[in-house]
């Protein structure tokens, strides 16, 4: 007799959607959150002496819809505090480009690159949607296969088929290129070619000229098929997401226990039988679900001697290094972007002014360095949600690219150096912020790797590119869910689909589960 | 012609003085980059030298690594698929590696030198696995290829003259068994070991004392009739007691390109070699998946009709290609036509009978015969001196 | 004309004026591909004239004498994708082509030491066991993991490939060949297979290997002729590109045309005039000629026109479809696809006469090393910053270079104890910082590369008789190859198979009847392979009913 059916380790958004869903087919759960606070990456954090901020994710722009209904999530408190905003490629002189939804706009805009950007949006949804269909699925077997395998297979096949010749064609060949051509291809406007391609590389260890960044770009617009019309600010920070989780969970009788850290998953030859705790409480379960990155998983729960060498190998090849890097300020007050009003200061402000810049941001994070001049993703989310911070004092928040994980010289003695060359950039755009800041921090991947306890810092779970995705995520054999070890499946960002705060891993684990039907 | 070399040439082995002054037929081939003979002064004499007295064989080129570290044990039960904590300290067993597909890699013997301290000699090199394998274990892996000189003393006079050597004690020493000597103010290690199914020793020794080991050691044997042999006769020695060989009756899984072209353990009927009852090891659940579902192959041994050897025949089943000769040789002193064959399993019950597809040559005239042979349990040589302890002195 | 230029004297030369006589076909440009295509064609039967822009044939497959005495290899300069089907076929032995295969190849590092390439299979463990004894063992598995790669494409090359949105009996036959190639392999094996076809070379080699020097010596495969950094998704592809050939059945082996990459295209166009097709030198192409949208014939600059039925174009597809057909003529969506396809300028090319053979740091003169392909990257991260130069619109301050010595192969390329050294040279940008290359930059180019090698050879500066450097510029004005790219377009996987050179038309059909193409720009790509020329030969036979004069691929190997 088994303590639990099922022990999901991680209270991750991905371990909180499993958990949820096991226990609403009537299995027995319990969760293990090693945080205090569960939601994983998705989480906030008070930084400063009343300031919070969302501490890793800091837009809502992916949460699948059905895992959204499922749980009830709005029900069990999930609210957006302001959503479908615009995305402002920040220029230095104030000419601002706007991205909203389908079109774009600003001063320095042809009508030639906004219809060019029409069809662009009306040719990548279509493409998005297709992959949409393709996340909710569980990759299929292409050679192994079963009947299921075969039809999921069948129906990516005919959705291809009836996009029609031309549009199909062009996916064979965007899938595969870089979105730098694509957007020289398309558009004039070099901010905006900057501003969009920035959504290719976001999260991931490539810059615009990396073949497979279009298909960043299609991965970051599924959310706009998800009914996100640009992203959206959650309210309390992102750990809103997790709180209502835990909620929808606790809903249908899943136990949540966190600040327990797991010491290893236990097993019986090649089979789990539940987690030892740190501290030595052992809890036993019929089925041991991961929502750790594979590497954590396999490196440190599992224990690479547990398992066959061919295995290890592919985790160990799994490419996991973040790249980006998050800034955290508290302000005195507002900040003033150079040309852009308080109404557009809410919105997801950009810094990428050239494709380039990107680019070159990007060289030296191959060699271990950081970017001295970062490409970057900006939130105000207390323009929205009071609540993050004291009247009349604001927050700002940044994604910053690259800072490698394995930094060459030690993040120890060059993360303040980073820092204030971050700051300085921003003020750039926003002359007399520094002046503002009263409380600063910056989480590096380093950072990042110790806080939500993912490998390399990455986001992710592992780079999102094509030999990392759908059969091949996270890696061959195990890309089902389930593992070489019996009883153990994986259910966090690293397998498929991938990152981004969807909840579709950890909602396919849980099908898969109750689909194979047997706890045993 | 330019006097250049660089280190990248042909390697020597530590006894090649001795071997070249030995080899009359001049005869060489190259072994894992060393320079071996082929044959020193004829194949057939040196056989019978291992059959009759005792023949030497240097072993030098042999791969041999290090295996040391905390996790040193627990490292190689995972790597290998028996179990490795049954093998006692100065004992050496026969071991088998697997890919995760259950697939064989190579096969060696390892070595228990001391607690958590282990030698692993194969034929193939395997430095990348090995390395890849010691992911998440505290374990040392050297490869002492080059460090450790070797030679194997086989044939029933070889404790003879291994005893007027001055090693003493020798034979009560146990098949499998390690034991320490001091020669010339080093540490001579012999085991009871061999690739010849006879009784016979293996010599390891630092390289600086090799000469002088030969020496000795065929000083010891003149009236042993002790010879040196080649790769030749040791083949056949190898192929009469049913010995594998990785590269001809199978191929190490991680040289394969083609698909279904690597054998599993129980394919080339080893299955007395898995254990499924210690940990996890590599290829345990392609095994036990295959212990249920079956096999598609089976080395057999096969007894052949007439006195042809089945070199490279075709094994048919009325008419249908059934399976193919890896091995075969016209066993001097079984006096068997013996061969090894992988057939499709089907096929492979001891007491079936198969039809071997045998060319041969005749004053540039080539016959074709449809020989008969059947599938039989074991191969034919295998004496009891092999095993006997103490050890007969001829 | 200079017929010494010329290195088949049996040309005619175009002298203007109107030319009556109809051809069943016309093949424009007499690169290896056109003349394969040509040679084809008149093994069927057909009346073909291959017309030719240059003073003399071979495109980027050539042996010049720049420099008095000495013979260069000046574009394409070693040989080993040429398909060996289509060498015997057309019999090229007998009309004079020898390959002879390298004898080794070698990086040199920074350090003063080096890594060698052997031929032969233990020396090159004990030199890889030099830097790492992991990465010697860890060699064997990267070959066989390459040959697996490479076993599973090379069937391919002479094949025309499918097309995945078509529903034809004759695309599914293949695509479900395809498929089948594909799940032999079983699930992981395929997932392998995709991952292989989709990741970087760095990332590839990294798999593998522990020794910077060994990586950086295999990943030059990953990005030689392409736009891309040995850390850019798509790169493990193009290694594997440079994987398929072979010498006398040696796969993955390289060698030397007797007499220079001229000997090639020679032979191809003595096989072509035994066959009784016509060439004619110096005749510029202006337009193809369309009329009720079909192909007529070829109109060159100089007023002349040649008519067939069929026409064929060796250009590279920019050149083809907006260079030198009329925009009313095609397809808005072809005009677009040329537009949009990828062929970027990235090499460029040193060709040195010297007068002696220069003495290297580290290495014998007597090493058969020396004998091969010899390079200066010693690290991936070296050949990544050289991609960043380019960029960033700039030649690489640290290039890579691929350099031979083929004098020490062929006696006939230069006077005895002279020799001629071959650089290809990468990463050369076509334009520099958006302008055009001046001849200061090319110079200014030249001496980044002669300072390179002098680095590791003292001697080298002192023994230069004679050195001609070309960039993207030079390759694109004289051979016609847009941007100076060497496999008219890139190899990455957008432009591969199916997709090569653009989805709808990778079946050597032009988008008017009766036009093809036959280039590198086809499937399957460049290298001096003259499977795009054979394979196109295929496609017209059957388009015109005839039998078929192209041989299929070698069986298993």
């Amino acid at each position: 007799m088994t303590d639990y059916d099922v022990i999901v380790v991680g209270a991750g958004h991905n371990g909180l959607v499993c958990a949820a869903y096991l226990a609403r087919a009537g299995r027995k759960v319990l969760v293990v959150e090693a945080n205090q606070q569960p939601g994983g990456g998705a989480a906030t954090r008070e930084f400063a002496d009343g300031f919070s901020v969302s501490a890793c994710a800091h837009w809502l722009t992916h949460l699948n819809p059905e895992v959204k209904r499922d749980l009830a999530l709005e029900h069990h408190g999930l609210t957006l505090a302001a959503r479908d905003l615009d995305s402002i490629g920040l220029d230095p002189g104030g000419q601002h480009v706007t991205v909203k939804g389908d079109s774009v706009d600003g001063p320095s805009i042809s009508t030639g690159d906004k219809a060019a950007y029409q069809e662009f949006h009306r040719m990548t949804l279509k493409f998005s949607s297709l992959l949409a269909n393709a996340f909710k699925l569980r990759p299929p077997k292409l050679v192994a296969g079963n009947f299921s395998d075969r039809l999921n297979l069948a129906r990516l096949g005919l959705g291809m088929k009836l996009m029609g010749k031309q549009d199909m064609s062009e996916l064979l060949r965007l899938a595969l290129i870089n979105i730098y051509d694509v957007m020289e291809e398309r558009f004039d406007n070099e901010l905006l070619k900057a501003t969009l391609s920035f959504d290719g590389v976001l999260g991931a260890h490539m810059g615009p000229r990396s073949p497979n960044t279009v298909f960043g770009y299609l991965y970051r617009r599924v959310g706009d098929v998800y009914g996100f019309n640009g992203p959206a600010v959650v309210r309390g920070g992102m750990g809103g997401v997790g709180a209502a989780l835990v909620e929808a969970a606790n809903s249908h009788q899943v136990v949540c226990r966190t600040g327990v850290a797991v010491q290893d998953i236990m097993l019986k030859a090649d089979r789990a039988r539940g987690v030892r705790l740190v501290g030595g409480e052992e809890i036993t379960a019929k089925l041991v679900v991961s929502n750790a990155d594979p590497k954590t998983t396999f490196n440190k729960l599992v224990g690479l001697p547990n398992v066959e060498t061919g295995l290890a190998r592919r985790v160990k090849n799994i490419r996991m290094q973040g790249g980006a890097a998050k800034l955290h300020l508290a302000l005195d007050g507002l900040p003033e972007f150079k040309g852009l009003s308080a109404q557009q200061l809410g919105q997801r402000l950009v810094i990428a002014p050239t494709m380039n810049y990107i680019e070159e941001a990007f060289n030296p994070a191959k060699y271990g360095e950081y970017s001295t001049a970062p490409a970057m993703d900006i939130s105000i989310p207390s323009l929205h949600d009071a609540s993050l911070a004291p009247a009349g004092k604001h927050v700002l928040s940044a994604i910053v690219q690259f800072a490698p994980y394995a930094l060459r010289a030690g993040w120890e003695s060059e993360k303040d150096k980073f820092k204030s060359l971050v700051i300085a950039r921003i003020a750039e755009y926003a002359p007399g912020l520094e002046q503002l800041v009263t409380a600063s921090e910056l989480l590096t991947p380093v950072d990042l790797e110790q806080e939500f306890h993912m490998y390399g810092g990455h986001w992710h779970h592992g780079e999102i590119s094509l030999d990392q995705i759908m059969f091949m995520r996270p890696f061959p054999g195990a890309t089902q869910y389930g593992t070489a070890v019996d009883g153990l499946y994986l259910c966090g960002a690293g397998t498929h689909p991938g990152g981004g705060v969807m909840g579709l891993s950890g909602r396919n684990a849980a099908r898969e589960i109750i689909k194979r039907g047997n706890l045993a | 012609m330019s006097e250049y070399r660089d280190e990248t040439m042909m390697l020597k082995t530590p006894f090649h003085s001795r071997v070249e002054a030995a080899n009359e037929l001049n005869e060489w081939d190259g072994w894992s980059g060393y320079t071996t003979p082929v044959a020193y002064t004829d194949v057939e004499l040196e056989y019978f030298a291992i059959r009759n007295s005792t023949g030497v064989f240097d072993l030098s080129p042999m791969t041999k690594y290090r295996i040391s570290g905390p996790d040193a044990e627990a490292y190689l039960n995972r790597l290998v698929t028996r179990d490795v904590s049954k093998i006692k300290i100065d004992r050496v067993g026969y071991v088998i590696w697997c890919d995760d597909e259950g697939q064989m890699m190579d096969d060696g013997t390892l070595f228990h030198l001391g607690k958590n301290d282990y030698r692993l000699c194969s034929y193939t090199r395997v430095m990348d696995w090995m390395s890849w394998a010691a992911m998440g274990f505290d374990v040392r892996i050297v490869d002492e290829t080059s460090e450790v000189a070797a030679l194997a003393v086989q044939g029933p006079t070889s404790c003879a003259c291994l005893s007027a050597m001055g090693l003493t004690g020798l034979e009560e020493l146990k098949p499998f068994g390690i034991k320490r000597f001091t020669f010339a103010d080093t540490e001579l290690m012999v085991s009871r070991t061999g690739f010849t199914g006879d009784l016979g020793y293996e010599l390891w020794i630092e390289p600086q004392h090799a000469e002088a080991l030969w020496d000795q050691l065929f000083a010891a044997g003149k009236h042993y009739m002790i010879k040196p042999i080649g790769s030749s006769a040791l083949d056949l020695a190898r192929i009469e007691t049913g010995f594998l060989q990785a590269g001809v009756d199978f191929v190490p899984a991680q040289d394969t390109v083609r698909i279904g072209r690597s054998r599993s353990p129980f394919e080339l009927g080893l299955s007395w070699l898995v254990d499924f009852e210690k940990p996890v090891f590599n290829g345990r659940k392609a095994l036990l998946k295959e212990s249920v579902e079956g096999s598609s192959y089976r080395l057999v041994f096969l007894d052949v009709e007439g006195n042809k050897p089945a070199a490279n025949s075709f094994i048919l089943v009325g008419p249908e290609q059934v399976g193919t000769v890896t091995s075969a040789a016209w066993c001097p002193t079984a006096k068997s036509n013996f061969a090894f064959a992988q057939v499709e399993a089907k096929y492979a019950e001891v007491g079936r009978e198969l039809i071997a597809e045998i060319y041969y040559q005749r004053e540039l005239h080539w016959t074709r015969l449809l020989a008969k042979c059947t599938v039989v349990a074991a191969a034919p040589f295998n004496p009891p001196r092999r095993r006997q302890t103490p050890a007969p002195m001829c | 004309m200079d017929s010494r230029t010329c290195p088949w004297h049996a040309l005619r030369f175009d002298t203007g004026g109107h030319v009556v006589k109809k051809y069943d076909a016309i093949v424009i440009g007499a690169g290896h591909n056109g003349l394969t295509n040509a040679a084809y064609l008149a093994k069927s039967g057909l009346d073909v004239l291959v017309v030719e822009r240059n003073s003399y044939i071979g495109g980027a497959t050539v042996s010049r004498e720049l420099h008095k005495d000495w013979t260069y290899s000046n574009c394409s300069y070693v040989c080993s994708l040429l398909r060996p089907e289509i060498s015997r076929d057309l019999e090229l032995p007998r009309h004079g082509l020898q390959v002879v295969p390298y004898g080794g190849g070698i990086t040199f590092m920074e350090n003063g030491d080096q890594f060698g390439n052997f031929r032969d299979h233990e020396r090159q463990y004990r030199e890889i066991m030099r830097h790492s004894p992991r990465d010697a063992n860890a060699y064997d598995r990267y070959s066989a993991d390459v040959t697996k790669q490479t076993r599973l494409i090379r069937p391919f090359l002479l094949r025309t490939p499918p097309d995945p949105t078509s529903l034809k009996p004759r695309d599914l036959k293949e695509l479900a060949m395809l498929a089948r190639a594909f799940t032999e392999m079983g699930e992981e094996g395929l997932a392998d297979t995709l991952k292989f076809w989709t990741m970087s070379v760095g990332d590839y080699l990294e798999s593998f290997f522990e020794t910077d020097v060994l990586k950086a010596h295999l990943a030059g495969s990953g990005i030689i002729g392409t736009a891309l950094g040995v850390y850019s998704p798509g790169t493990a592809y193009v290694l594997l590109h440079h994987y398929m050939g072979d010498v006398d059945g040696t796969v993955g082996a390289w060698g030397f045309a007797r007499g220079g990459m001229g000997a090639v295209s020679a032979a191809l166009a003595k096989s072509l005039q035994a066959y009784g097709g016509e060439i004619v030198c110096a005749a510029n192409v202006d337009q193809i000629m369309v009329r009720n949208g079909r192909a007529t014939g070829v109109a060159l600059k100089d007023g002349t026109e040649y008519h067939a039925d069929i026409v064929v174009s060796n250009l590279d597809p920019k050149r083809t479809f907006l260079d030198i057909m009329a925009e009313s003529d095609l397809p808005e969506d072809v005009v677009n696809k040329a537009k949009n396809f990828k062929i970027r300028g990235s090499s460029g090319k040193l060709n040195i006469a010297l007068d002696g053979l220069p003495t290297f740091n580290g290495v014998h003169p007597d090493s058969t090393l020396m004998i091969g392909d010899m390079h200066f990257s010693d690290s991936l991260e070296r050949l990544e910053r050289a991609y960043d130069d380019w960029k960033a619109g700039a030649w690489s301050r640290d290039p890579y270079c691929d350099m031979l010595i083929p004098t020490l192969t062929d006696p006939t390329m230069a006077p005895p104890g002279k020799h001629m050294m071959t650089v290809f040279v990468q990463y050369a940008p076509p334009l520099i910082n958006g302008r055009e290359w001046t001849d200061e930059d090319r110079d200014a180019f030249g001496k980044t590369v002669i300072d390179q090698i002098g680095n590791y050879s003292p001697d080298f500066k002192d023994l230069i008789l004679h050195a001609e450097v070309r960039t993207p510029r030079e390759l694109e004005a004289e051979v016609g190859l847009t941007e100076g790219n060497i496999f008219q377009g890139e190899l990455t996987f957008d432009q591969l198979l199916f997709n090569r050179p653009f989805p709808g038309y990778a079946q050597y059909r032009g988008p008017v009847k009766g036009m093809y193409m036959c280039g590198s720009g086809t499937h399957p790509g460049g290298g001096v392979m003259a499977a795009p020329g054979a394979n196109a030969a295929r496609e017209i036979l059957m388009d015109l009913k005839r039998p078929n004069t192209v041989p299929g691929a070698y069986a298993d190997d």
